[in-house]
């Protein structure tokens, strides 16, 4: 896969304050990237740099094979949609004048701009001002900016921050409709729970550095996550504790008919090979580690860190 | 559409909507009848005074006045994009950041320059009918070079404004920037020039005080409509200052205009330094 975004060893240093350490990290065409880490990471430092916003201290920054900084950046410019994490856009104005001003700044034909507002269910809104909308109605705005002129790649900084579950969904099913034309997302987020499903790979970035990189799987694999796994059946007399001895890290009979466990992933086969052994078994229900766990896993406070 | 203009007619629709353009048109213009009006009041005289007190009333209120309302125009233009997310954004955009600024600058300064015209020049059209001079040369040029002289005055307070407004991380900095310059322009500039004067009693440097005199951009204005007017050299005790031909009505248009491009350029040369 050809790489739409870039990073080789990028580096970004605030006089002693070292913002961005060493990252490495591609985005290929139609992925999409997810971008996690607590406040003060490097998330929206890394979008600057990819931006061409800023300039990386050392290292590079290609997107689409090209630097993003200089004049010959414009066309990447339009190729290149962004949606900034705090933005309230211009008050006095409506959501339908914010989007031709921003369409006619990125050279786009203002008649595209009813059908984003369509596309961000915010055609009933568009002639109210902006002043009036919510942070919801807001961040829909946002998205419609950054989808001018159809760009091959999106950069979202917290796109879902104050969206109620439902918007949520929808906003990922949005992205889901994107990557399948071959946009590529960048999305940096801290609100985990259920975007496993959306994103094809998690960067994990702390303290300036990358922690690690790769799917869900790859990631609960080198972190050596538990899966959690319950059973249920009729089974007074199995000494479960003996068989299971060897695989389970963690073993807890609830009662007669539960029995609750925890195992490394790489003996998930083995266990449900044992417990499938036993024909009173009815139920088996395998928990794999959420991105949540995964992000704690990483995210374990260490002394020497300094959260800013 | 050229960068440049999308943002400068933004700016501008933003003034218009925020009834910036119809408010200070609307002071300017009850400033100016009023003071044709009551100008001559302090001797003794109620009505339609002469046109060069007119004006040298005018401008002095006005450098009180455009000062200010520019700077409170202005002084949020690029910290408050920035406080409000949209500056980040408008930098991803394929613009660059002179263009921005300079748009935004083009905006602000139509929104001006169209208050002054309307504001001032409505009150001389209305002054002009009532008092029956609508076919007088000199009343048309009077006006007419105070409203670019005030235009400029305002042009200047506005990019002062964008210095102050790429400089600080936080708009309230901006305003307390902007007052400073008001104070120091407006009002101690002038009182450490009289005081000097009055310190040497008057005995010398009559010449270079008059000089000094130029790195006020209020001043360069004050001078400039008086200087047309013969009568108004001596009623404004300027009779001995700036006999020069640096102090042709001409030469300080130029010396206000330099006074637009310094403070412009410094802003460019920050805001392309500035952190985002």
């Amino acid at each position: 896969m050809k790489p739409v975004i870039e990073l080789r060893g990028v580096s970004k240093h605030y006089g002693n304050f070292h913002a961005l350490d060493d990252i490495n990290l591609s985005v290929g065409e139609g992925e999409i990237l997810g971008l996690l880490g607590h406040n003060g990471a490097g998330k929206t430092t890394t979008m600057k740099l990819i931006l061409g916003v800023i300039t990386a201290s050392s290292g590079e920054v290609r997107l689409l094979g090209k630097s993003p900084i200089g004049r010959h950046a414009d066309v990447l410019r339009r190729s290149m949609g962004y949606l900034p994490e705090n933005v309230s856009f211009y008050s006095q104005m409506t959501g339908r004048e914010v989007l031709y001003y921003f369409a006619q700044l990125k050279d786009i034909a203002t008649s595209t701009c009813k059908e984003l507002l369509q596309r961000v269910g915010l055609s009933h809104a568009a002639d109210r001002r902006v002043g009036t909308y919510s942070k919801g109605m807001r961040q829909r705005l946002g998205m419609a900016q950054a989808l001018l002129g159809n760009p091959k790649l999106l950069l979202l900084d917290e796109p879902t921050a104050g969206l109620d579950p439902t918007a949520t969904a929808e906003f990922y099913e949005m992205l889901q409709i994107l990557r399948q034309q071959g946009t590529s997302v960048l999305l940096s987020s801290h609100v985990l729970p259920g975007i496993e499903r959306y994103i094809d790979r998690v960067a994990i970035l702390g303290g300036g550095r990358l922690l690690d990189v790769g799917t869900i799987n790859e990631l609960s694999l080198r972190a050596q996550l538990p899966i959690s796994v319950h059973a249920r059946g009729q089974w007074p007399d199995v000494d479960w504790a003996t068989r299971l001895s060897k695989r389970a890290l963690n073993f807890q009979h609830i009662s007669e008919q539960r029995l609750e466990l925890t195992a490394h992933l790489d003996s998930k086969l083995e266990l449900m090979r044992i417990l499938l052994a036993e024909p009173t078994i009815e139920d088996i229900e395998i928990i794999s580690p959420s991105l949540d766990q995964l992000y704690a896993h990483y995210n374990q406070p260490k002394p020497t860190e300094v959260d800013l | 559409m050229n960068a440049i203009l999308i943002i400068a007619s933004k700016e501008f629709q933003d003034g218009i909507r925020s009834r910036w353009v119809l408010s200070i048109s609307l002071v300017f213009a009850i400033l100016a009848i009023g003071l044709s009006y009551f100008g001559a009041s302090a001797s003794g005289i109620v009505g339609f005074t002469s046109l060069a007190t007119t004006i040298i009333s005018l401008s002095s209120l006005a450098i009180f006045l455009i000062p200010l309302i520019a700077l409170l125009l202005a002084y949020d233009s690029i910290i408050g994009e920035d406080e409000q997310g949209t500056l980040l954004l408008l930098l991803t955009y394929p613009i660059n950041r002179s263009q921005l600024l300079l748009g935004k600058f083009s905006g602000h300064a139509a929104i001006m320059a169209s208050a002054t015209l309307f504001g001032f020049g409505g009150a001389a059209i209305l002054v002009a009918i009532i008092t029956g001079q609508l076919n007088s040369p000199e009343l048309w040029k009077s006006f007419g070079f105070f409203i670019l002289t005030a235009t400029l005055l305002g042009w200047i307070f506005i990019a002062m404004a964008y210095v102050a407004s790429v400089m600080v991380s936080e708009k309230a900095r901006a305003a307390g920037i902007a007052l400073m310059l008001w104070f120091w322009f407006v009002l101690i500039f002038d009182m450490l020039i009289l005081g000097s004067l009055v310190i040497n009693k008057g005995a010398s440097g009559g010449e270079w005080l008059s000089y000094l005199l130029l790195l006020n951009p209020t001043d360069v204005f004050r001078l400039a409509n008086l200087a047309g007017f013969e009568a108004a050299r001596s009623y404004a005790g300027l009779a001995h200052m700036g006999g020069g031909q640096l102090f042709e009505p001409l030469a300080l248009t130029g010396i206000l205009m330099t006074w637009v491009i310094a403070p412009l350029l410094l802003s460019v040369w920050l805001f392309n330094r500035r952190r985002i």
